[in-house]
This record gives structure tokens, C-alpha cells and sequence, in this order.
């Protein structure tokens, strides 16, 4: 008896142990990551790093343009994807729940989650970028929100499963049609969660740069035509951190520093949001 | 109208063969005759049988139910009582596994035609179930929400139906200055008493209760139990309950069942002083089940 209380108590002090080891790993990661891009970055920080566009080596500049590109084309990518994720996962969790279809999709859904994201830019050129004869900011935008799909129908899904079958039968009971008790009743218990779900497709395809360079290409001028190549920042990142020119390098930590802080400002603007909103306790 | 707290009268879960009947100890008319009498059969049913996937869950229930009075489900856990109950309103096809045979008669239409609409069948009969479940929006939107399912009332109106119902669940004066407040922030009673508010505010015909009571304290439970009896003058009410005590005090007419089957159907009365069957007998004293 006492025996295999001791080696409970053994296997739960390992166990511990363990995952504390694994948290603490990643949490110090994170604070190296956020530490670099902190100490590198600040110092990009300047009125022409917002107001100028992106310079020649050697002249001063900005990142302006690739600023602009990177908020219409995620915006456009999840103005477009989020409604289709959010209403496909519905669709999982609420009419086709244990269907063969839904499996079906459920399945399919994985293997786009999974899929490369070069894979998906290269697709878009395909059936845009050549189509259309030009690289435009309106393909970036599409193939963004191909990624983003996925990632909001498998959140949407969990979500709403989380939903207990009581709330419903609820609704149901006073004769609520299904939308109804799906749009009324649900989707406020389930907002919270949906909204991460978002959040973080977001947050996936503010960073993406593979679909983008086959897609929106990159632009070194201000353009704000939607259907012309346009900048952005995880390419101008990349051009410019690979760079040997010193300055090219430090708007690269610049615009890193940038677009983390502006998903870490979403997120809590998000959460505030559903907070507010959702009536939790 | 107001609720002072009183005594409760409720006797010891653990020796329930000292049950005494209602007339003693509340002020309930005992439903007798008179009840035989006067009130009109609401509800006819008629060789009901429920299938989960292949297992027969109701063997052949026969069983009318009588307006304006309080008709309880008793009996052991997976005797089907709940599952009777679930048939009242259909809810049961939220579930593909489910179904049912024979024959509900609901002033004298058939229920279980497949013809039936079943959002204006459910606006018809409302339903309270075990665990309180507030809708996550306002006390207000939660009230309101199935009188906006089905009627277009102008603000006024819906404030009046809204308080109406309110009051008459007696929760009016504890949420009248926080209307606007979740509904997720009361209490465990007072969020049964809100659901309760929920499903009369549509003025159903009928109400169904699933055991509305087994999650509140004794206070919260008496006043369910006092919100019974008033509501009992306008609605076919059916409870379900585990309760014994509760079963005699609020019931007119009490159901026994037991595997599925319906043993003894009678006046509450009849069943908790001389019921006819053994089986009857040893379960309202605690010998089985």
C-alpha cells in the first residue's frame, strides 16, 4: 500500500517535471525571439519608417508601402475567408455532425490545414496570376485567405462542439428554427472561442510570405491598386534581412518588430471584444 | 406578489416510507373527484412506443393527461419517464437515433404525424430541463426570446410580457433592476426560475418540467413548487421528478412507470395511499428502486 503510494507520488513529481521543463523550453524561446526583435527593432523605429516607402540601398526610407499592402491584402484574405471557415464549420458541427459528408469534409479540411503554403501560392498563380496576365494584390489577398480557411473551419467546429446539446435542445424547445438557435444562441456561447479561431488565421497569414511572392510579388513604389503587384511585409522582410546592405537589414528587424506587436495588439483588441460582448459571467 | 421564506415542510430523503400526504402540510386542494370531474383531457396517448436505435425504451404507453392539472412522471432512473416527456414536444428528433411509434393527440391532433411543424408544435409546449439553462444574452433577451420568435410586439408590450412573466416566476423583484445583466450572472434557482419565465412568457399551452427542481436547494425548490401550483390554474403542466415528497405535494395525477412501462397511472392520491399495484407501493416507500 505504501509502496504504491510512493511511486504514484514519483510518477506524479516526473510528470511534473517534465511539463514544466517542456513550458519553461517554449516560454524561453518566445522571450529570446521577442528580446531580439525588441533590441534589433526599436531602433528602426522612426517617423520615415512609417511615412516613406521602401528605398534603394544606401537612401533613407520607409516601410510604408509594404505596411499598406500587408493590412489590405490581410484584411481582403480574411473579409473573404473567415465567412467561408466560419460558415463551413457550422456546417461540420451543426448540420452534417456524424454524416458521411461530414467526414468527408472534415478530412479534406486537414490536409489543406496541412498543406505547404507555397503549394497554395503556386495554385492561385495558376488560376489567377496567369489568367489575369499580371501579379496583382487581389490574388496575394485570395491565396491568403485559401490558407485561412482551413484554420477557421477546424476552430469554428471545435467551438460549437464545446456547445453543451442542452443550450440547444433550450432553443429548441421554444420552437426556434435552426438558424436561429445556430446564430442566436450558439454562436454567443461559442463567440469567444470563434473569434480566437480567427484571430489566429489571422495572425497565420499576416506572417505568410510563400503564397505571396507568386502572387501579390512585391512592389518598391506606393501603390494602392488592388489589382497591381503590391508590397508587403514578410516579402520586403525577407529581401531585406538576406540583404548585405546594413540599413535594408535594420528596416527588416523594423517591420519584424511591427507586424508581432500589431498581432499582439489584435489579439487583445479581439479578446477585449468578445469579452464585452458575449455576456461570460 | 411576494414569497416570504418559511419552514420547510420537506420530510428526510433517507426514510421515505414517512411520507405524508400533501393535505396536511400545504395549502393545495387534495385533487379528488372534483379533479375527475372538471377538467378536460388535454393530451391522449395512445400505445406510444420509443426506440433508441433498436432498444425500446417505451413499451406501449397508454396515458392521458389532463388540463389545468399537474400530472407526474415517477420512477426509477431509465424507466422512461424523461424520455416520455421528450416525446411531448418531439425534441427527440434533434437525435437521428430516435423515434417514435403510436399514437399523441394534442387536442385531438396527432403530434407524431410527420406532417406536424414541429417549431409551432414546440412554441405550443414549453420545457424546462434538469439544468438551468440561460441563454448567453441579457435576463431581458432571455425572456424575450421566444416571444420574438412568433410575435411582433411593440416595446411596450414586450416590457409588459416580460415583466408579466417575470413576476409570475417570482424572480421579478430579485432581477428588476438588472434586466439588462446576463442571465449567466444569477444564481442556480433564480436561473431555473428564469428558464421557467422563458417558456411561459410564449403562453404555451403546455408545460413540460424534467426534473426541475433535483439541482436547487430546498428554498429554491419550494419555490418551483409554489410556482407550480399558481401556474397550474392556466397550463397542462407534466414533471418529471425523482422526488416522492415532491411528486405528492405538487401533482394531481401521478404516473408510475417502470422498464419502460407505465405500471400505475391514478390521482396522486390514490397512488400515494392505497395504489393498486405492489410495484407501485414498494417504490413510493423506498423498498426498491
Amino acid at each position: 500500500m505504501i509502496s504504491i503510494y510512493a511511486r504514484r507520488r514519483a510518477a506524479n513529481f516526473t510528470i511534473m517535471s517534465l511539463s514544466l521543463l517542456a513550458t519553461a523550453t517554449g516560454l524561453i524561446v518566445l522571450f529570446l525571439i521577442l528580446w531580439s526583435l525588441l533590441r534589433h527593432g526599436v531602433p528602426a523605429l522612426s517617423a520615415d519608417f512609417f511615412t516613406k516607402d521602401t528605398p534603394a540601398p544606401g537612401n533613407v526610407g520607409g516601410l510604408r508601402n509594404a505596411f499598406y499592402g500587408s493590412f489590405m491584402m490581410t484584411l481582403v484574405g480574411t473579409l473573404v475567408g473567415a465567412p467561408i471557415g466560419i460558415l463551413a464549420g457550422t456546417f461540420l458541427a451543426e448540420y452534417a455532425r456524424g454524416s458521411h459528408l461530414g467526414q468527408a469534409v472534415r478530412f479534406i479540411n486537414d490536409i489543406l490545414l496541412s498543406a505547404p503554403s507555397i503549394v497554395i501560392g503556386v495554385f492561385v498563380n495558376e488560376v489567377m496570376v496567369v489568367r489575369m496576365g499580371h501579379f496583382s494584390a487581389w490574388a496575394g489577398a485570395a491565396s491568403l485567405a485559401i490558407i485561412l480557411v482551413p484554420v477557421v473551419v477546424r476552430t469554428t467546429e471545435n467551438m460549437l462542439t464545446l456547445v453543451p446539446a442542452s443550450l440547444r435542445e433550450a432553443a429548441v424547445a421554444l420552437g426556434a428554427p435552426q438558424w436561429k438557435v445556430i446564430v442566436m444562441v450558439v454562436y454567443r456561447a461559442a463567440l469567444q472561442g470563434m473569434l480566437t479561431g480567427v484571430m489566429l488565421g489571422v495572425a497565420r497569414i499576416a506572417g505568410e510570405t510563400a503564397p505571396l511572392l507568386f502572387t501579390a510579388f512585391g512592389n518598391n513604389f506606393w501603390s494602392t491598386n488592388m489589382n497591381a503587384p503590391m508590397a508587403n511585409l514578410p516579402m520586403v522582410i525577407f529581401q531585406f534581412a538576406l540583404s548585405p546592405y546594413a540599413d535594408w537589414q535594420l528596416l527588416a528587424w523594423g517591420g519584424a518588430l511591427v507586424i508581432t506587436l500589431a498581432i499582439l495588439v489584435l489579439n487583445i483588441a479581439a479578446r477585449m471584444v468578445a469579452n464585452w460582448s458575449s455576456f461570460g459571467k | 406578489m411576494t414569497y416570504e421564506i418559511q419552514p420547510i415542510e420537506t420530510p428526510s430523503r433517507s426514510r421515505p416510507h414517512l411520507i405524508q400526504m400533501p393535505a396536511v402540510d400545504t395549502p393545495t386542494p387534495t385533487p379528488t373527484a372534483e379533479a375527475k370531474d372538471q377538467a378536460q383531457p388535454k393530451v391522449q396517448i395512445k400505445d406510444l412506443r420509443f426506440y433508441y436505435k433498436t432498444y425500446e425504451a417505451l413499451k406501449g404507453i397508454n396515458l392521458t393527461l389532463h388540463d389545468k392539472r399537474v400530472t407526474a412522471f415517477i420512477g426509477p432512473s431509465g424507466c422512461g419517464k424523461s424520455t416520455l416527456l421528450r416525446v411531448l414536444n418531439r425534441i427527440y428528433e434533434l437525435y437521428p437515433d430516435q423515434r417514435a411509434t403510436g399514437e399523441v393527440l394534442v387536442d385531438g391532433q396527432d403530434i407524431l404525424d410527420p406532417r406536424q411543424d414541429l417549431n409551432l408544435l414546440r412554441a405550443r409546449i414549453g420545457m424546462v430541463f434538469q439544468k438551468p439553462t440561460p441563454f448567453p444574452m441579457s435576463i431581458y433577451d432571455n425572456v424575450a426570446f421566444g416571444v420574438r420568435l412568433y410575435e411582433r410586439l411593440g416595446a411596450r408590450q414586450l416590457d409588459e410580457r416580460v415583466e408579466e412573466a417575470l413576476k409570475r416566476a417570482a424572480l421579478w423583484d430579485e432581477v428588476k433592476d438588472k434586466l439588462r445583466e446576463s442571465g449567466l450572472s444569477l444564481s442556480g434557482g433564480q436561473q431555473q426560475r428564469l428558464c421557467i419565465a422563458r417558456a411561459i412568457a410564449v403562453k404555451p399551452e403546455i408545460l413540460l418540467l424534467d426534473e426541475p427542481a433535483s439541482a436547487l436547494d430546498p428554498i429554491s425548490t419550494q419555490r418551483i413548487e409554489e410556482l407550480i401550483a399558481d401556474l397550474k390554474s392556466d397550463y397542462c403542466i407534466v414533471i418529471v421528478t425523482h422526488n416522492m415528497q415532491q411528486a405528492a405535494r405538487s401533482s394531481d395525477y401521478t404516473a408510475f412507470m417502470y422498464l419502460g412501462q407505465l405500471v400505475e397511472f391514478d390521482t396522486t392520491e390514490t397512488i400515494f395511499t392505497h395504489p393498486k399495484e405492489r410495484q407501485t407501493e414498494d417504490y413510493i416507500t423506498g423498498r426498491f428502486g
